[in-house]
């Protein structure tokens, strides 16, 4: 397998009312890896998601998914946004899971995953059932198709979140703290769903603080800190021997 | 001269009555529908960014709200077409008038019941729609909208309810509504109590029927599957289990 960029970060910039979030992130991941980010909380980890998911604009930089620009063009000089049709599009290409699960509550599990199918792709009401159904049991949910969110757990809900961003067939998958909104006895659920998400050859991007699913799952691990990416390394080196002290001074914290 | 209840029943059963009764109906059913469009609008643009769409949304919201509605009718029916000679043709009548009218009104209120609605639905919903692809038209329609709706319905039922007592105005641009129908009765017979007593037996039936149908309605947003209901008081602690093995 030749190891091929999914998606490229360059120098991203991002500030809210005079509050610089992120201060020139960069970062690759290659197909079929899973990369665990670590950080503070306000350090701007959601942002940068939101970020390459599309759902905002960056201020400066560039996101390339597979080699191609997303989400902005230059022209003359310079930095055009794509209008909001076109970054719908390109936003197919990212699955996004958020913190609070974000399911629509008006519709059942299985519909939930069958509207991006149906809305998005055109395709059929039966076909995108029959998908749906089959990205349910993939998350081991296909016995509750027809709940709603209402009568689904903390964990159930986010396995369904999974399945309806799995469903459109992203090239990359990202997490925004997917388990720091679940009862403690909920949070396996989700990271064993996405622990076999990983082994299925998905590129992940898992902002997360659950320490021990980065040490087993990733490839990577990230330490975000301050709007930028302090330090990046295999799991092993970054926990056992991390270069900076920033990352020391974090991990010991978290353990 | 005491209640009589025969004069009563006869009125009751009355054709006057009847199509008074299915007239006022008329009017708040068109005056909502077209309030509830005009009012989507209007509450679109009140949300808006760009000031070009604030602005109108906003100088028609404060018109509305600030005219009586009565003068708006008769504006409707008598200054309009003065001013306007389309509307002196047959087809402009007291009814279109008066649904149209009650209907721009009605539009300002519907627009801050449409307008809260939108707003409170979690942004986390158009931000999971818009992750998965949906353009602006589909996030608002198929996402953002039917939860909007279920917050809107109570709010809406009270106006609707609002509508029908409001379309005895159109009295005075000589619809002949429910309580218009009564008012002509009285006129001829003196016999007051028989004929308002039968207006209110009206009022009461039609709110009542609204009052059914709209808690109908409600249930349908539940947002709720029946088996699930069944199971849920069935096997309580299933919910925990652990799928993928
Ligand atoms: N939409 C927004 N508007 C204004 N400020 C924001 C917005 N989103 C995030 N921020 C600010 O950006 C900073 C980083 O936030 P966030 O990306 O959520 O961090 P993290 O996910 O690492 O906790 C915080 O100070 C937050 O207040
Ligand atoms: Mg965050």
């Amino acid at each position: 397998m030749t190891t091929q960029a999914v998606l490229q970060v360059r120098d991203l910039h991002k500030t809210y009312n005079g509050n610089q979030v992120l201060k020139g992130v960069e970062f690759d991941i290659n197909k079929g890896q899973v990369k665990a980010v670590l950080g503070p909380s306000g350090s701007g980890k959601s942002t940068m998601l939101r970020l390459m998911a599309l759902l905002e604009p960056a201020d400066s930089g560039e996101i390339l998914l597979k080699g191609s620009r997303i989400g902005s063009r230059e022209h003359k000089g310079k930095v055009l946004h794509l209008p909001e049709r076109a970054l719908a599009i390109q936003r197919q290409e990212v699955g996004m899971v958020f913190q609070r699960f974000n399911l629509f509550p008006h519709l059942s599990a299985e519909r939930n995953v069958m509207l991006g199918l149906t809305s998005v792709k055109g395709i059929s009401h039966h076909e995108a059932r029959a998908q749906a159904r089959e990205m349910l049991q993939k998350v081991g949910l296909d016995n509750r198709a027809d709940h709603y969110p209402s009568e689904l757990s903390g964990g159930q809900q986010q396995r369904v979140a999974i399945a309806r961003a799995l469903v459109m067939n992203p090239s990359v998958m990202l997490f925004d703290e997917p388990t720091s909104a679940l009862d403690p006895e909920l949070v396996g659920e989700v990271l064993e769903v996405m622990e076999n998400l990983a082994e299925s050859g998905m590129t992940m991007i898992v902002v997360t603080h659950e320490v021990r699913f980065a040490r087993r799952v990733a490839n990577q691990v990230t330490l975000f800190d301050g709007g930028v990416i302090v330090e990046q390394a295999e799991p092993e080196q970054f926990f056992e021997n991390p270069q900076h002290e920033r990352t020391r001074k974090f991990l010991s914290h978290v353990h | 001269m005491f209640f009589d209840p025969n004069i009563f029943f006869e009125q009751l059963v009355s054709v006057d009555y009847i199509k008074g009764a299915a007239l006022s109906v008329a009017v708040a059913i068109v005056a909502l529908i077209l309030a509830t469009v005009i009012g989507f609008f209007m509450a679109i643009g009140r949300t808006a960014k760009q000031p070009y769409l604030r602005a109108p949304a906003h100088f028609y919201v404060w018109f509305f709200r600030a005219i009586p509605a009565l003068l708006v009718l008769l504006i409707m029916w008598n200054a309009l077409p003065q001013m306007i000679p389309a509307l002196r043709a047959d087809w402009f009548s007291p009814f279109i008038a008066a649904s149209v009218g009650l209907g721009l009104v009605e539009a300002a209120f519907m627009s801050e019941i449409i307008r809260s609605a939108l707003l409170s639905v979690d942004d986390g919903q158009a931000l999971a729609g818009r992750a998965l692809g949906m353009s602006p038209a589909k996030v608002m329609i198929k996402v953002v909208l039917p939860q909007a709706i279920r917050i809107a319905l109570p709010p809406t039922g009270n106006e609707f309810i609002g509508l029908i007592k409001y379309s005895s105005l159109a009295s005075v641009i000589s619809l002949r509504e429910l309580l218009t129908t009564a008012q002509v009765g009285v006129n001829i017979t003196f016999r007051y109590a028989e004929y308002y007593a039968a207006a209110i037996v009206y009022y009461l039936v039609i709110v009542t029927i609204l009052s059914f149908l709209q808690n109908r309605l409600e249930k349908k947003f539940a947002w709720t599957s029946k088996t699930a209901k069944v199971k849920k008081t069935a096997e309580p602690v299933v919910a925990t289990q652990v799928g993928i093995s």
